[in-house]
């Protein structure tokens, strides 16, 4: 596949290095706005494969923003705009003969909030499939549900109660059927938006785990308030605030030595 | 002292208590400087002293009130000439409305015999009486009570508790007087059927095919049959019923889903509001509709396609029943569409399902308890509703599914039985109660049945 990362413009404001090798987003001058909001502020970061990146930074500097731009779940509010380059595998998802159905198929989204669909476990996992005609038959179908919920983790807990409604599991739980139903469709990227934040401690700490597992398939993006969080699941770390994009670096890198002032007060919880 | 007045003294007397019982608590402390010794504020004190002063004259005089036409009428006919008092019990009681019509002034008293003129001079004589005595009697309580209250007020009284639990115990008389009422109604409903069933059998009502509560009055009379089969009539209301669901749950769901989910937000903003003003046109404007409008329009297009149809059909009922019912349907759909959270959707979305496939698939999904709870409700609505049955559907008793005939329905049925001048215990009258019950029963059933599904789904997202 034809995937060079687009070319920086000069002269931007970002610490660190926001390309990489062979990415599979590659965002070039993203600009959002909520009609006169300007949210996001000229945004230039590339995501590579098979790696997870962090997104941190205090409430309301543009994270969840950003993070929808990548699905254009932001096509869904009413008066958001949205501007620039975002490429991904090298076309731009804002070009008129992009589906949008078929981008989001292609890029999931896990959300803050467990949000199991009325339906039974079972058909929460088979939804995605079933819309896009991802399964041939019910064998096929059945296939991919238990791939899904084993990668997920959720297989053993909930293999012999499929037909039970998703609503009927813990926190926990809904946000990895979440998370299953999610990869069911095989995307290529995962974007997750504080996945965590309103699970107890050993959910968060599951959920972490998966994450790891997962990235030896899929690109991940997540968005986290904890630090530590982001120090644990991420390779690469990128710090927005108040709608800049201010350092982009290797998690380790910018935790113990990062090289923005603003980065470096965050972290060191002078504000946040 | 008539009523009114003594309703005035007995506010006077508690303004009174009122000034008297703050002026106590502020005594026992010895003046204004002393407030702060007090336990409540001084208008605590006197605001107590004011209800019990009141209350139990009020009380008193409303009971007296309530039973006095009873007690006077009794002791006026007791006085009666023997001759009078031993008329048969029918002619007794039209004597004593007499007496009571000339006592009201309906009647002038030199229209009628000596003796009804008598007994109506001495049933005012008595009231006067009555009403001194309980004028007396309610101001004394009221005194008496206000005495009591001023010897037990003491700096460490706690006046403002006080006043709290009397509040709240006049609250509670006030919601137990309204469900008391509805009870009643209830009850007085009951009774009437059972009597009804005690000349008509269950079974008959239940289950008979045949209505027609003409009673022959002579022997010879034709079309007299009395036959009380309410199966024709709970098949005409559920005939119109349906009628009215089929155009009032399409129409009603399609449009809520579109305000909710495609109207931009100034329509939306615009068309609501309107449709629930809609709700509010009374049943006999539509009833009108139906019977001008619909009714002939119906007829003429039956006469060009051959078929019969009636001037007054189920169809047309139906039909302008189920307009009638589409705002509420919509409304209430629209509410249970947009409780359903936007994550929901979001989630349907970043999966890559379309609008449509997001509407169809997750949020009427999640919607549909509450929408069947909605839509039960509107069931009930349609049963009930008389008005433009009564306009609209006619009063043949035919058992038919055929919706071009004439039907006619419970609500029209009782209609027709209470109008007029009819005797209170003829089985024709009683009838009218026992079709009430079942219909009470039923739409009792499906608001229950309703309620209940709406309020589970509410929990599902709080
Ligand atoms: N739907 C919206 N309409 C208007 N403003 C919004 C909307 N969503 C977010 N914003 C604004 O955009 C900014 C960024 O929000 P967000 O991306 O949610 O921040 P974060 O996820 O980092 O907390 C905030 O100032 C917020 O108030
Ligand atoms: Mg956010």
């Amino acid at each position: 596949m034809s995937s060079a990362a687009l070319p920086v413009p000069q002269g931007i404001k970002t610490v660190g290095t926001v390309t990489v090798a062979e990415p599979v987003f590659s965002c070039r001058d993203v600009n959002v706005y909520y009609g006169d909001k300007h949210a996001i502020k000229g945004v230039n970061i590339d995501i590579a494969r098979k790696q997870v990146l962090a997104m941190i930074g205090p409430s309301g500097c543009g994270k969840s923003t950003f993070l929808r731009c990548l699905n254009r779940m932001n096509d869904t509010i009413l008066g958001a705009r949205v501007e620039g380059q975002i490429a991904l595998e090298g076309q731009d998802i804002h070009e008129k003969r992009q589906d949008v159905v078929q981008l989001r198929a292609r890029v999931g989204m896990v959300f803050q909030k467990p949000n199991p669909f009325p339906k039974s476990i079972y058909e929460n996992v088979a939804y995605g499939p079933r819309i896009h005609g991802l399964a041939a038959d019910r064998g096929e179908l059945d296939d991919i549900v238990n791939s899904s919920l084993r990668r997920a983790g959720l297989w053993e807990e909930v293999k012999d109660r499929l037909n039970q409604p998703g609503t009927s599991l813990s926190g926990g739980q809904q946000q990895r059927l979440c998370i299953a139903r999610t990869i069911a469709v095989n995307p290529e990227v995962i974007l997750m938006d504080e996945p965590c934040s309103a699970l107890d401690p050993i959910a968060t700490a599951r959920i972490e785990d998966l994450i790891d597992e997962l990235r030896e398939s899929y690109a991940i993006c997540i968005v986290t308030h904890s630090m530590q969080q982001a120090a644990r699941v991420s390779q690469r770390t990128a710090y927005f605030h108040l709608g800049d994009l201010v350092e982009v670096g290797e998690t380790d890198k910018i935790f113990t030595n990062p090289r923005a002032k603003l980065t470096e007060d965050y972290i060191t919880g002078r504000f946040g | 002292m008539t009523p009114s007045v003594l309703l005035l003294a007995i506010v006077a007397l508690s303004l009174i208590a009122f000034q008297v019982g703050r002026a106590r608590a502020l005594a026992s402390v010895g003046g204004l400087r002393g407030v702060r010794n007090l336990h409540s504020l001084p208008g605590h004190y006197g605001l107590l002293t004011a209800l019990w002063c009141g209350i139990p004259a009020l009380l008193l005089a409303l009971i007296w009130w309530s039973a006095q036409d009873q007690v006077l009428i009794n002791l006026v006919a007791a006085e009666l000439p023997a001759d009078l008092r031993n008329l048969d019990p029918a002619s007794f009681s039209l004597f004593l409305n007499d007496v009571r019509n000339v006592v009201a002034g309906n009647i002038p008293a030199d229209q009628v015999s000596t003796e009804t003129a008598g007994a109506a001079s001495h049933y005012l004589r008595l009231r006067t009486i009555s009403q001194w005595s309980i004028a007396v009697m309610a101001l004394s309580a009221g005194v008496i009570a206000l005495l009591i209250v001023r010897s037990r007020i003491r700096p460490e009284f706690r006046a403002r508790n006080r006043v709290e639990r009397l509040i709240e115990g006049l609250l509670f008389l006030c919601s137990t007087l309204a469900v008391l009422t509805t009870i009643g109604i209830v009850l007085s409903v009951v009774f009437e059927s059972i009597r009804f069933f005690n000349i008509v059998p269950l079974t008959d009502f239940l289950f008979g095919t045949q209505w027609s509560p003409q009673m022959a009055i002579r022997a010879d009379q034709v079309g007299s049959s009395g036959a009380f089969g309410a199966v024709p009539l709970f098949a005409g209301t559920l005939l119109i019923s349906a009628i009215a669901m089929c155009v009032a749950v399409p129409i009603g769901l399609f449009s809520a889903i579109y305000l909710a989910e495609y109207a931009p937000y100034k329509l939306r903003g615009i068309v609501k509001p309107l449709l629930e003003v809609l709700a509010g046109v009374p049943t006999v404007v539509y009833g009108f509709f139906a019977v001008t409008t619909i009714g002939p329009l119906l007829r003429g297009w039956g006469v060009e396609l051959g078929l019969d149809v009636s001037g007054e059909s189920a169809l047309a009922a139906g039909l302008v029943m189920g307009i009638m019912i589409i705002p509420f349907v919509s409304s209430l759909a629209d509410d249970m569409i947009t409780a359903v959270p936007q994550s929901l959707r979001d989630g349907a979305y970043a999966l890559g399902a379309t609008r449509s496939e997001t509407i169809r698939q997750v949020v009427l999904r999640a919607a549909l308890p509450g929408i069947v709870g909605g839509v039960l409700l509107a069931i009930s609505r349609a049963i009930g509703e008389t008005m433009i049955v009564v306009m609209a559907a006619g009063l043949a008793a035919n058992l038919t599914a055929n919706p071009l005939e004439a039907v006619t329905t419970v609500t029209v049925q009782i209609v027709t039985l209470l109008v007029g001048d009819q005797e209170f215990d003829s089985p024709k009258t009683l009838a009218a109660f026992a079709l009430g019950l079942m219909l009470f029963l039923v739409t009792l059933l499906l608001n229950v049945i309703a309620l209940y599904v709406v309020r589970k789904y509410r929990e599902q997202y709080e």
